[in-house]
């Protein structure tokens, strides 16, 4: 699913903590809903789930920066994550990764200067008897190779 | 005829989907009859996409299938495995935990009751909180998230608890490199793990539960949602289950990359919205966890094999396995392997049968050189030890650990000074930062390899010394077993070590 990057308004944001305030330990869930509707962590929410939850904006901030999942400012249209865990590495994984890194000339967490595609690294997506593995967006690919590899990066406009 | 193609999330990726839309539309063509069933996997991955074809005489297997195969396939004229059941690595297999998965429709309630689901159910809604408890116990069941902490204490422990409010979390966090029985199952028959968690639920005085599902499996839980809905709507879920006057309901929460989230305490302040890090024990979680309150964490096969208890016995179960490891085990095996899979069977199966017999060794065709056992903080085991039985005390016995029983296969190409340096790495990367030996040791241990890689003999004393300080100081197992898979490399594979010293000399 391609990340939206519209300027979240304080009543969209307002909207989506609500439908999770009753929740008990609604923080993940706002989160994951946020980041699920604007692509990444808005800053304005970070005081409003500190004044909702009566934590301090510190301590909200804290939990965003602690999951890797969670991001503070927009991806690319598109998220590339390449698995480099063991199981993987053992099939050429780490090679695969390194290729092509190395082709779109990005380091882990960057995104390609078109805004396209954030390649990210993943450990293990449970694909471990078919790898080499990577997620595009939701959806999960096995027994990659370059080629196969070469078809995600330009179907994704990298 | 039907046709049973997988929609577990394994199969997907190797292109299912599209098998599917190709067999739908060239039925549409031909103006076949065809009904097509998706199913979880039978887990013979390297087959996958395994499409299975019923004429009216048993189901019939073909794979890998691919979209330019489905003329052939429904012409009948493609080469296939016979039936599935007489393909060796499933025939040799003992299905409890995983009976269903692959054969029903893992969204079919009714489908999932005549193939024994919610009989397990209906005995323990009989049976008192004491008697269902006992069940568990005598059943030898041991916790298959990788502690192999017996679940019928623990199930005790929140029984006897007194609180106003007890919960039963499913650990479905399933970080380790190497497995996916967890999110095979919940694909692939996802009510089996909601029963097993209503029975923890009646067994322990719960009435909520929770499963914390990693957000790196979006298909499970899409499948946990739908399953849990469904339930609910049939009444084996939520208020008076099963006409039975008892209550739980249960939710699946979704985890946010943090591989130490797995850990049990740091799952339950990630639960409570919390930073992920790891809580000193005591207090259990039996007694103060989610939220305060006396909280049984079990991992997904560990609450999926509860129905199949329920239904066929303790005893039945618990006359498989050898010494103190009872039941089945499942195992997959994964990496650099010719048939990868789940592979359940009793415990005791040695690791040269798992890896050689029925991986049939590489997939690239070169010698085995190693295998981690127990995911990414499992020891590295070279093929000389391969006559070791799969239990938890006799890996143990070897320097392993049995851990999600995940089996990494890797051939002579692995350089194992690497592997070393990743597992440092990878503690590094997600270390919850509470402890130092942890958090920094890790990094002076990937800066140490690379001393020892640049060919500096020194460094080699230096390493196994941070190995020490991480084991003894460190508060949970991350940081406490990044050593197994460091050690092990370097005191199995010293060559990896040597070499490179010399070449850079
Ligand atoms: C770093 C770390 C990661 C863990 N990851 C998992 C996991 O992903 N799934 C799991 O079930 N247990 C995991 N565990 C073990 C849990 O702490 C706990 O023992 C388990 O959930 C208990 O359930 P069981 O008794 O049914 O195995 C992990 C432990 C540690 C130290
Ligand atoms: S060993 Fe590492 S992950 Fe475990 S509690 Fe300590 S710092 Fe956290
Ligand atoms: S190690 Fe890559 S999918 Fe599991
Ligand atoms: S952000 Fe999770 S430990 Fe690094």
């Amino acid at each position: 699913m391609p990340q939206t990057t519209s300027i979240p308004t304080d009543a969209e944001i307002a909207a989506i903590l609500a439908e999770h305030k009753h929740r008990e330990g609604p923080l993940l869930p706002m989160l994951h809903a946020l980041q699920a509707e604007f692509g990444y962590i808005p800053t304005a929410a970070i005081a409003r789930i500190a004044h909702l939850l009566n934590m301090t904006k510190a301590e909200v901030h804290g939990v965003v920066s602690f999951y890797h999942d969670f991001r503070e400012r927009p991806a690319g249209h598109h998220v590339v994550k390449i698995c480099r865990a063991e199981a993987c590495q053992a099939v050429g994984g780490d090679a695969l990764a390194e290729e092509t890194l190395a082709k779109l000339g990005l380091d882990w967490h960057a995104t390609t200067p078109n805004g396209a595609l954030t390649v990210e690294p993943v450990y293990c997506l449970g694909m471990c008897a078919c790898g080499p593995a990577a997620m595009v967006d939701d959806k999960v690919v096995g027994r990659l190779d370059a080629a196969r590899m070469a078809r995600i990066l330009t179907e994704a406009g990298a | 005829m039907k046709l049973y193609i997988p929609m577990d999330s394994a199969a997907k990726a190797l292109g299912a989907d599209d098998v599917a839309e190709a067999v739908r539309r060239e039925a549409e063509a031909r103006d076949l009859d065809v009904t097509i069933i998706r199913t979880g996997t039978r887990g013979m991955i390297w087959l996958e996409p395994l499409v299975e074809i019923d004429r009216g005489n048993g189901r019939e297997a073909f794979g890998p299938v691919t979209p330019k195969d489905v003329t052939a396939l429904l012409d009948g004229t493609l080469d296939g495995h016979g039936p599935v059941e007489n393909i060796p690595f499933f025939a040799r297999q003992t299905r409890l935990t995983f009976a269903r998965c692959g054969v029903i429709d893992p969204l079919d309630l009714a489908d999932y009751e005549k193939h024994g689901g919610l009989a397990g159910l209906r005995r323990a809604i009989d049976l008192s909180s004491a008697e269902i408890v006992a069940e568990v116990t005598d059943s030898g069941l041991r916790g298959r998230g990788g502690a192999g902490f017996p679940t019928g204490i623990k199930w005790k422990t929140v029984m006897e608890a007194e609180a106003p409010q007890k919960y039963i979390v499913c650990n479905a966090d399933e970080g380790d490199s190497g497995t996916f029985a967890d999110r095979m199952i919940m694909e692939g028959d996802p009510f089996t793990l909601i029963e097993g968690m209503v029975i923890a639920g009646l067994g322990v005085g719960a009435t909520k539960g929770y499963v914390y599902l990693r957000s790196e499996y979006p298909d499970a839980i899409a499948v946990m949602n739908e399953a849990i809905r469904i339930a609910r709507a049939k009444g084996a879920l939520g208020e008076d289950i099963l006409g039975s006057n008892r209550s739980f309901d249960m939710e699946v929460r979704v985890g946010a990359g943090a591989y130490v989230c797995g850990e049990e305490t740091s799952l339950l302040n990630s639960l409570e919205g919390k930073r992920g890090v790891v809580r000193a024990k005591p207090p259990l979680p039996a007694l103060e966890g989610f939220l305060g309150r006396p909280t049984v964490v079990n991992n997904v096969i560990s609450l999926a094999t509860i129905p199949v208890i329920f239904e066929r016995g303790a005893q039945l179960y618990a006359d498989f396995g050898m010494g103190r490891s009872r039941g089945t085990v499942t195992l997959q095996i994964a990496g650099n392997v010719a048939r990868g899979g789940l592979f359940e069977t009793a415990f005791g199966i040695t690791l040269g049968e798992v890896v050689n017999d029925l991986g049939g060794g590489t997939r690239s065709g070169q010698p085995v050189k190693a295998v981690q056992v127990g995911g990414p903080l499992g020891a590295y085991i070279p093929v000389a030890n391969f006559d070791a039985p799969l239990g938890y005390e006799e890996l143990d016995a070897k320097g392993g650990l049995l851990g999600h029983a995940g089996l990494t296969v890797f051939d002579d190409s692995v350089d194992m000074l690497k592997m070393a340096r990743f597992a440092m790495e990878f503690c590094a990367v997600e270390s919850c930062g509470k402890c130092t030996p942890c958090r920094i040791g890790s990094v002076r241990g990937v800066e140490t390899i690379d001393r020892i890689a640049r060919g500096d003999a020194d460094a080699i004393p230096l390493l196994t010394d941070l190995c020490e300080t991480m084991t003894d100081g460190s508060l949970c197992a991350l940081g406490g077993f990044t050593p197994f898979p460091v050690m092990s490399a370097l005191n199995h594979f010293p060559d990896d070590f040597a070499t490179q010293k010399e070449a850079a000399e």
